[in-house]
């Protein structure tokens, strides 16, 4: 027994076993039906219209006549397709692959515009300018809370730091006629309300998501009270500011489609590309990014090899709320050009969303945010070109898809492991 | 480099962790710290390190006096440490976690990972270590991660290199390989502080010994003393270190297992095909490192599991698929790995903890009433059956040391009418007193004729207990050998070796 040859061994990695998930064909099930029964049963006749350009552009594109009905039962065909062969994907334990899910997206989404539209046109270029303006405060929102979270302080103050940042942007941009100095000022707001949430998640340990909720309440109280008796007061002085106006990039806004959405728009937009990229960059290929990260998954970890941990929080916490806040000057100075009580309307909870959506990654944040952004503003062009669709349906559909997008397409999600735990030395 | 602790004195609250402790540390030599389980050994070495602030003493580095305010200013001086639970970030990969705290970088701080690969693979080449810095560290084994450790700790050219419990980890196989590193590192003219409460490791490596007890320098040993005597010195008076038990009287199969699966969440098979007998009257151990599958068998036992296929059975009634409750009723007795997680409450009393898995029958509960009465005098009669140390049966069991709290597990779980028992890691981070008083309990269990399942870690505490010996790997079972078998096969198949003649 001593004498011991090793003939046989064992593999070193686990065996995995055959799961079946039936979560995807369901999904796809459940819209299939709904499309059957919307599209098909309820059907409606005449053409729909996309129009993919304006006049004003160098490239004219022809627009798509889709015959509604025609159309519509043939996309539903394609659904059904979709959804027998995600049916026998599972049935033979294979993974539903992600094309395919945004195959079926785009086919539904077709179809419903297709039928929504009847007799009338839709401003495809519109319908897309409109989501990428109406993302970008949920854009900035999201990266402020990747941050936050990615460095381990829950932040539910976005709402809180948005709209701190849009009051402040709105004030100072009126007062001195400058909106840059309202850019500037929309930071500072945010950064203020962060480093409230610092202090007290970190300093004295309070529950980090109750000081983001008694944050989010305060700033939106704060604010109104501020509303009603200073810029209400005196509306031409304190509450007029400066609208940045759109800058077209030669050349490139000439692009068919994708120009009049890219780059057509404001300088807040040009600065969220820059941001969502440097962001990204900056968390996974710099020393900033190792550090940060390190801190939000295993924070006695990076205290070992001696980063300071709660200096570490700190600061960042700060920079999300700058990045927060200025996602907060676009309310007032990309869109609206005035201060309105609670104006941000729960952006900064749709942005905490995309940031799990996005699975605390700034690119999937953004697609995520882009995907509530395109929601929002689908409502506004359909109710805009007058379709038979009742206005709270539309209001609702878009949640409900992306309700079972999430739980379709998003698996096991794992957060940073510590966020959320404060982090105290013996 | 020469190492010197001067006078430490560490409290926590009222608590004493280390009281007025010298210790010299010539270069280049293999120092161990022994100690039992909180003795203070670990408190000592964050001192040093710069985790912990000492209310009193210092630090010196070739007579220096130094001033540690954080671990980054100990690495700066040249100390580094492998911790007992690695500081590793498992979802970095091994470059990312070698370089971090101390990165090359580019422009607008571009992180130079090159760099940093070129390092991991310039100190795996010098030890002979195979390690892919590009691997996810939360991926790797955890031999191999604490590789990982000590090229964090040489890359900053740690000159004295403390390695906290290193080997509780580790396969046998792994723990020589570790003996053979560390005294690499010492010809290169490392200082190395040691520290184990495990006797044979010490004297296998050690150039001197320092025994710590209750926080205290209680003497200093040479390598060449006797087991007995280094054990005497550490607990403070001698101690059994063998289990006296009889011959086991082995009855009919009790616990039959045959072809059980337990399949996570991420869908991998943490059990695998695994098929076992237990006899009325026998113990036996399930061997192997953690975390080869022998938490996920305990708990499918227990019907703790959601996905388990296959067949087990209790003296000839089917366990498989009943709730945990009725699997309890029928006379499963369990003591978890984790006694604070999974064991006890820790903010209730020892009596309230003692009637925990009884809360639903008399006598404790008649009527939906809670039978204080009677629980208050089970309770000391429990107290003083299993000599649980404490104030009354109404403190809190949190309050309890480690010890006094596996034994109040395993006085709730030994006081109903067993049909089986499984103890997963019964004495894991208890003292010697403790673990002599569960293990003859244990021993006591079988002869009563119950068919006993121990789960361990530690080698020593397998060859101790049990009459036949499982070895877990990756899942399976390598091989079932008799109670007998040589330490060096049963490392073998620790490692998924089957040594020949052994039946699979």
């Amino acid at each position: 027994m001593t004498t011991t040859t090793a003939p046989e061994s064992i593999s070193a990695s686990l065996e995995s076993a055959t799961i079946k998930s039936w979560k995807a064909p369901i999904a796809y099930a459940i819209f299939t039906l709904i499309a059957i029964l919307l599209f098909v049963v309820n059907g409606r006749d005449g053409v729909s219209r996309f129009r993919l350009s304006n006049e004003a552009d160098v490239i004219q594109l022809a627009p798509i006549d889709n015959p509604t009905r025609l159309t519509c039962i043939l996309l539903v065909v394609l659904l059904i397709a979709i959804t027998v062969y995600a049916t026998w994907l599972s049935s033979r334990a294979k993974r539903v692959p992600l094309w395919l899910t945004i195959l079926f997206a785009v086919a539904f989404m077709w179809a419903f515009l297709t039928w929504a539209a009847a007799g009338e046109t839709i401003p495809i270029t519109g319908l897309l300018l409109g989501t990428v303006a109406l993302s970008a405060p949920l854009i900035f929102g999201s990266l402020g809370g990747v941050i936050s979270e990615r460095v381990g302080v829950v932040n539910v103050a976005i709402e809180g730091q948005l709209l701190a940042g849009a009051f402040l942007s709105a004030f100072v941009a009126s007062v001195t006629g400058n909106p840059w100095a309202g850019l500037v000022a929309a930071m500072v707001a945010g950064v203020l309300v962060s480093f409230m949430l610092a202090v007290f998640s970190i300093r004295y340990i309070v529950d980090q998501v109750i000081v983001g909720v008694v944050l989010n309440v305060l700033v939106a109280g704060l604010t109104s009270f501020l509303y009603s008796t200073v810029l209400t007061s005196n509306t031409p002085l304190f509450n007029s500011p400066p609208r940045f106006p759109r800058i077209s990039i030669p050349i490139l806004s000439e692009i068919p489609i994708l120009g009049p959405v890219l780059f057509r728009q404001t300088v807040i937009i040009y600065i969220m590309y820059i941001a969502v990229f440097v962001v990204w960059w900056g968390l996974f290929r710099t020393k900033w990014g190792l550090r940060l990260r390190a801190v939000g998954e295993h924070p006695q970890a990076a205290d070992t090899v001696g980063i300071r941990v709660n200096p570490t929080r700190f600061w960042n916490v700060a920079i999300a709320g700058a990045i927060a806040g200025f996602g907060g000057a676009y309310f007032t100075l990309g869109s609206v050009g005035g201060f309105t009580k609670e104006m941000t309307a729960g952006a900064g909870f749709i942005a905490l969303a995309a940031v799990i959506f996005g699975r605390w990654d700034p690119i999937r944040a953004t697609l995520a945010a882009l995907l509530f952004g395109f929601a929002t503003n689908l409502q506004n062009v359909l109710g805009a070109i007058g379709s038979g669709v009742p206005s709270e349906f539309l209001l609702m559909l878009p949640y409900v898809v992306t309700i079972f997008a999430v739980a379709g397409l998003v698996g096991y999600v794992r957060g940073p492991a510590a966020s959320g735990k404060p982090y105290i030395k013996a | 480099m020469k190492l010197e602790l001067r006078g430490i004195t560490k409290r926590f609250g009222s608590l004493v962790a280390n009281d007025d402790i010298d210790l010299t540390i010539e270069p280049g030599e293999i120092h161990c710290l022994l100690g039992e389980n909180g003795a203070g050994k670990s408190t000592l070495m964050n001192v040093l390190y710069g985790l912990y602030q000492a209310e009193e003493g210092e630090v010196l580095l070739d007579d220096v006096v130094q001033r540690f305010a954080g671990p980054g200013d100990a690495m700066r001086a040249g100390i580094g440490m492998v911790h007992q639970h690695f500081m590793l970030i498992p979802v970095f990969s091994v470059a990312e976690n070698v370089m971090l705290g101390h990165e090359e970088t580019g422009f607008g701080g571009r992180l130079n990972l090159d760099a940093a690969r070129a390092k991991v693979r310039e100190i795996s080449a010098r030890f002979g270590f195979h390690v892919d810095p590009d691997a996810l560290v939360g991926d790797l084994p955890v031999g191999v991660q604490q590789r990982v450790e000590i090229i964090k700790a040489l890359s900053r050219d740690a000159k004295v290199l403390v390695f906290d419990e290193p080997t509780a980890v580790l396969t046998p196989q792994e723990t020589d390989e570790l003996m053979t590193i560390m005294r690499q590192l010492k010809s290169e003219g490392t200082s190395i502080v040691f520290i184990t409460h495990k006797l044979r490791e010490v004297r296998e490596v050690a150039d001197r010994i320092t025994v710590i007890r209750l926080g205290k320098v209680v003497g200093e040993a040479s390598p060449t003393a006797s087991n007995s005597e280094l054990a005497a010195l550490m607990v403070g008076r001698s101690v059994e270190l063998t289990v006296q038990k009889e011959p086991a009287q082995p009855g009919p199969a009790g616990l039959i297992v045959r072809n059980l699966d337990v399949i996570d969440h991420l869908g991998l098979k943490v059990v695998n095909n695994v098929s076992f007998d237990v006899r009325a009257g026998e113990i036996l151990a399930i061997a192997g490192v953690q975390g080869n599958g022998q938490t996920e068998l305990t708990e499918a036992i227990l019907g703790l599991q959601p996905r388990v296929t296959g067949e087990i059975s209790l003296n000839g009634t089917s366990l498989t698929g009943l709730s945990v409750r009725k699997i309890l009723n029928a006379g499963v007795g369990f003591v978890p790995e984790d006694r604070t997680e999974d064991g006890l409450v820790g903010q209730f009393t020892i009596a309230e903890n003692l009637m925990l898995d009884r809360s639903d029958r008399p006598p404790f509960v008649k009527n939906g009433n809670l039978q204080l009465g009677f629980l208050a005098e089970f309770a000391q009669e429990k107290k003083d059956e299993f000599d649980i140390r404490c104030e009354s049966i109404y403190s809190r069991a949190g309050q309890l040391s480690g010890g006094n709290q596996q034994k109040v597990v395993l006085a709730r779980e030994l006081s109903r009418d067993l049909k089986l028992f499984v103890a997963s890691q019964p004495t894991r981070g208890i003292d010697v007193g403790s673990i002599e008083f569960v293990h003859k309990r244990m021993v006591a269990t079988r002869d009563a004729g119950i068919p006993v399942v121990v789960v361990s870690t530690e080698l020593d505490e397998v060859v101790a207990l049990a009459d036949r010996i499982a070895v877990m790997y990756r899942g399976s079972i390598v091989g079932i050998v008799p109670g007998n078998t040589p330490r060096d096969v049963l490392g073998l198949m620790m490692a998924g070796e089957v040594p020949s003649g052994v039946a699979a």
